[in-house]
């Protein structure tokens, strides 16, 4: 039975990180999205291999030089907190920061960013700690369907790192590529506020 | 009762925060697009270019012939049924022999990479013949000379209201409203995991807003019984409304059981503007008849909504929009007829406010028509016609619960309005234009508008509205704890923490968990219509009073026990139970009488705009709201409900609508689909009044869509305010203000 990671919500009071895993039905299903298999396997276009620097581990992969950094991140590495809303920069669903700049992973290529050091959602919290943005979105409710969550918290991790927290109206400036449809935004201005200490 | 602390932390009341939040901020929530198993194979939908044309053949073998493909399927592959819908089976899983509307799905492929499939599904060749698009919606009603877009006619529902004969007055004032297609655009696309199973069935993994009226259109599409379609709630991207119809369901399936693989579809956000119904556009014709001190003698109304190709949820949107028609004001007289009309345009359905929207922006701006031509306030207007408890509806029904309607008009009023700062004193950022710095307040004019809406709670007009609960409570680690498992689907309104705040009020428990929502369980209905917090919170509380009364009885019979020590001996209690609202009844068909709501609910808003009149430019400034909830489950998140759906009536006030030219979208991207930044929305003031309502579960008022009607018609009283001009449509562009015609 094949493996891997129909993993779904597990929503529990007292333990909120653990991760459930759902039976498929007849399926055994199980554990850990760790993808074996390249998405790309057999393609026709080149590809080569290059060492992506990633929440602090490095990963070989082999990608043509077509594959954007967003969709490394979610089909080769398994690193699907990066969102794709748009794929086409609109959205800001999938901000990633490379070498503490935020950019939008759905604009660049994987090959491109070879050398750089890349921070996802998955690589903010210490542990079970959470990063202070992280915490201060959770205590604002600054989110609702949550699936913009991540590229706002990248987005605002590197928006308070540029001094671009200064006020509600600077962060409101700021922070004008990342959609969100639940319209959180009163919200996300006051979790930002916070973690930037005001 | 004995050996119990009903009042824990986190329940009814509480700002809990969600239980699925750590999840969100940490990037581990798995949404429907975020679902892999390693031997999974990608699905691609094959669209008609087409709003109307029939198909003279299709032809498949070109893409079985590319590499990687595993299949392709057309209507002649649909295993059962050919059609499913909502209220009626009417649209083809797969088209046969015509499209009705551009983006409708034609045939399938599944290969082993998303870019193979995709372009195997460009190389299958259709032959089409293209045929005349009904595109106006006018004509489509009452042209007869018009072309049928389904065979039983183009109204796909008039629905009439009638009450007195009085149809003159004093002070008349008319006016033709539009308002543009909406669309939900959730940001995360239509999407989810078909995995076969043994037995022949398949499990079904995807974020929707009602699990088990998919399954019934699916299974009997797949030729299956519903017990061997089994579902499960993916982690869901917003909804909105978008997710009522199913997208991708039969499709992925269909794939999954001719390939024996499991089989992920994950819309592209161009194919998502096509791959769900939007909001109905509307055009509407008002006139209200009024003493000279501005009391309404009569409403006369033709409403006009386009529902594209397809049934959708259009009877409801009609029926919520008749019903509604003259809004939460006493009127004596009434003449309303709403339609809802077939034609090739996108299809149209569900979204946030269904119907009342629409009208909501037509009656209000006539109200401030009314206001201007009685020499009142439009404060001063909507109070003296303002609905209150035991007011009359114009459909007969009696407002049974509070609805203090004046009270919040004059709460509201009260706010103090944004200072307007000096001309030589503003922050140029915060002016129309922004940091695109158009001005430094030259041609800027400030206005002031109110809105005021009624939305009904829950479905309406007799339809069996229930929700399924089940609570167990069972030791674990020793601990008493609660799971609490329901169908419900979560799309950001945060049901689930709701679900877990009533269990712990209920059973003075505080360890809880909500399982995920699945086909295990009975049905809960939709995430729609505001109604979740109502009939699944209903269900959650009577299965937890349940599960309360056997361990009251076991305490009884085993005195002195303690609760760990009860459930020792009893082993894990469980209770299932379906929640029912209140018998509601259809619209008598001609004069639109009938109880046919449950409950009701009012928002009122202010806005406050700066408008460039030279460009055409507008700036929310500020956004104030007065809601009546009843009663407060979870305040953190009622406000966020509240911003939310005030943020999506300013898009559809100034920005968002989806362009059609003959019958063809002009606009499926994010850059020119325009949905409100962080810059747009500005500040916001609220204040909640707990009005409790005797019928419903604590008093509770659904909450999550009466913001969005009003605030639409404030922010465009604002621009009127400022700009002097009519504005009889929304969304108000740039050029209606600066180039008006």
């Amino acid at each position: 039975m094949p493996l891997l990671w129909v993993k779904l919500h597990g929503m529990t009071q007292d333990g909120p990180t653990r991760r459930d895993v759902l039976k498929a039905g007849a399926t055994a299903a199980a554990i850990t999205p760790v993808l074996t298999q390249p998405v790309l396997a057999g393609a026709a276009a080149p590809s080569g291999a290059i060492t992506l620097l990633v929440n602090g581990e490095r990963h070989q992969v082999e990608v043509e030089a077509r594959v954007t950094l967003l969709d490394a991140l979610r089909e080769r590495l398994a690193l699907t907190g990066t969102k794709k809303g748009c794929d086409r920069g609109e959205c800001g669903a999938c901000t990633v920061l490379a070498d503490g700049k935020r950019i939008k992973s759905c604009l660049t290529l994987a090959v491109m960013q070879e050398g750089r050091e890349i921070t996802t959602i998955e690589g903010l919290a210490e542990g079970d700690e959470l990063h202070p943005m992280q915490a201060a979105f959770l205590k604002h409710d600054a989110f609702q369907c949550g699936i913009c969550t991540p590229g706002q918290i990248m987005s605002a991790v590197a928006c308070v790192a540029e001094g671009h927290a200064g006020s509600d109206q600077e962060v409101r400036d700021w922070m004008s590529g990342n959609l969100c449809r639940c319209s959180c935004y009163p919200n996300i201005v006051d979790a930002i506020r916070e973690a930037a200490g005001r | 009762m004995s050996g119990m602390d009903t009042r824990v932390a986190g329940g009814v009341g509480a700002s809990a925060l969600r239980p699925d939040g750590t999840l969100k901020v940490t990037g581990e929530f798995a949404y429907s697009s975020d679902l892999w198993l390693d031997d999974m194979v990608w699905g691609v939908t094959l669209r008609s270019p087409h709003p109307s044309a029939r198909i003279r053949s299709i032809d498949v073998t070109p893409a079985l012939a590319m590499p990687g493909v595993l299949c392709a399927l057309t209507h002649e592959d649909v295993p059962g049924l050919k059609f499913h819908g909502l209220d009626h089976p009417d649209t083809p899983v797969l088209a046969i022999d015509r499209v009705r509307y551009q983006g409708e799905p034609v045939a399938l492929v599944a290969a082993d990479h998303p870019e193979r499939a995709r372009r195997a599904a460009a190389a299958i060749v259709v032959d089409y013949e293209v045929t005349e698009a009904v595109t106006d919606p006018w004509r489509a009603a009452f042209d007869p000379s018009c072309p049928k877009v389904q065979e039983g006619g183009n109204v796909l529902r008039h629905q009439p209201v009638r009450v007195g004969s009085v149809f003159e007055a004093p002070v008349v004032v008319t006016g033709e409203y539009e308002v543009g297609m909406q669309d939900q655009a959730p940001l995360g696309p239509e999407s989810g995991l078909a995995v076969p199973a043994e037995d022949g069935g398949v499990d079904l993994f995807v974020a929707t807003q009602w699990l088990h009226v998919d399954r019934d259109q699916i299974a009997p599409c797949l030729g299956l019984p519903p017990e061997k379609v089994r579902m499960t709630l993916a982690g869901v991207g917003g909804a909105f409304g978008a997710r009522e119809d199913l997208s991708m369901q039969i499709h992925a399936c269909m794939l999954a059981l001719r390939t024996g693989r499991p089989v992920k579809i994950v819309y592209g956000r161009e194919e998502s503007f096509f791959g769900h119904v939007h909001r109905h556009p509307a055009r509407m014709r008002y006139e209200h008849g009024a003493t000279e001190d501005g009391r309404l003698v009569y409403v006369k109304a033709e409403i006009l909504l386009d529902g594209g190709a397809y049934r959708s949820s259009s009877p409801a949107v009609v029926g919520n929009a008749a019903s509604l028609g003259a809004g939460p004001y006493e009127v004596p007289n009434v003449a309303i007829d709403a339609y809802g009309v077939y034609t090739n345009n996108p299809p149209c359905g569900a979204m946030r406010g269904f119907g009342a929207v629409q009208a909501c922006f037509a009656y209000e701006s006539q109200m401030d028509k009314l206001a201007e031509a009685c020499g009142i306030s439009p404060v001063e207007v909507r109070v003296r016609n303002a609905v209150s408890q035991g007011s009359r509806l114009i459909t007969g029904q009696v407002i049974d619960s509070p609805a203090p309607l004046a009270e919040m008009l004059r709460e509201l009023e009260a706010f103090p309005l944004p200072e307007e700062p000096a001309a030589g004193g503003r922050d140029l950022r915060a002016l129309p234009g922004g940091v695109a710095q158009t001005t430094h307040g030259e041609g800027v004019r400030r206005g002031v508008g109110y809105g005021v809406g009624i939305k009904n709670i829950c479905f309406s007009e007799g339809f069996d509205d229930f929700s399924t609960a089940r609570v167990r409570v069972e030791l674990a680690g020793g601990e008493p704890h609660v799971l609490v498992h329901t169908a419900a689907a979560e799309v950001g309104q945060g049901l689930v923490t709701v679900q877990a705040q009533i269990a712990r009020t209920e059973l003075g428990i505080d360890r809880v968990t909500v399982a995920p929502a699945d086909t295990r369980v009975g049905s809960a209905g939709s995430s729609s219509a505001s109604r979740q917090s109502y009939v699944t919170g209903g269900a959650v509380k009577a299965a937890c009073e349940a599960v309360r009364a056997r361990l009251d009885k076991l305490a009884e019979e085993n005195p002195g026990l303690t609760l760990p020590e009860l459930l020792e001996r009893s082993g894990p209690v469980e209770e299932t139970r379906e929640y029912r609202h209140r018998p509601t009844y259809p619209m008598d068909p001609v004069t639109g009488q009938g109880d046919s709501h449950t409950q009701l609910a009012l928002c009122v808003h202010r806005a406050v705009v700066d408008v460039d009149v030279e460009l055409g430019l507008v700036k929310v400034v500020e956004l104030a709201a007065v809601q009546d909830v009843g009663r407060v489950l979870n305040p953190l998140a009622l406000e966020g409900q509240i911003h939310g759906g005030t943020a999506q009536g300013l898009g559809l006030a100034l920005m968002e609508e989806i362009q059609v030219v003959d019958g063809r979208v002009r606009n499926p991207s994010f850059t020119d689909y325009l949905i409100p930044t962080i810059l747009d929305m500005p500040p916001m003031r609220v204040s909640i009044l707990e009005n409790a309502d005797p019928a419903a579960p604590y008093g509770l008022r659904g909450a999550g869509e009466p913001p969005t009607l009003s605030s639409t018609p404030a922010i465009a009283a604002a621009v009127r305010a400022a700009t002097g001009r009519p504005l009889p449509r929304v969304p108000i562009r740039p050029q209606d203000i600066a180039l008006p015609a």
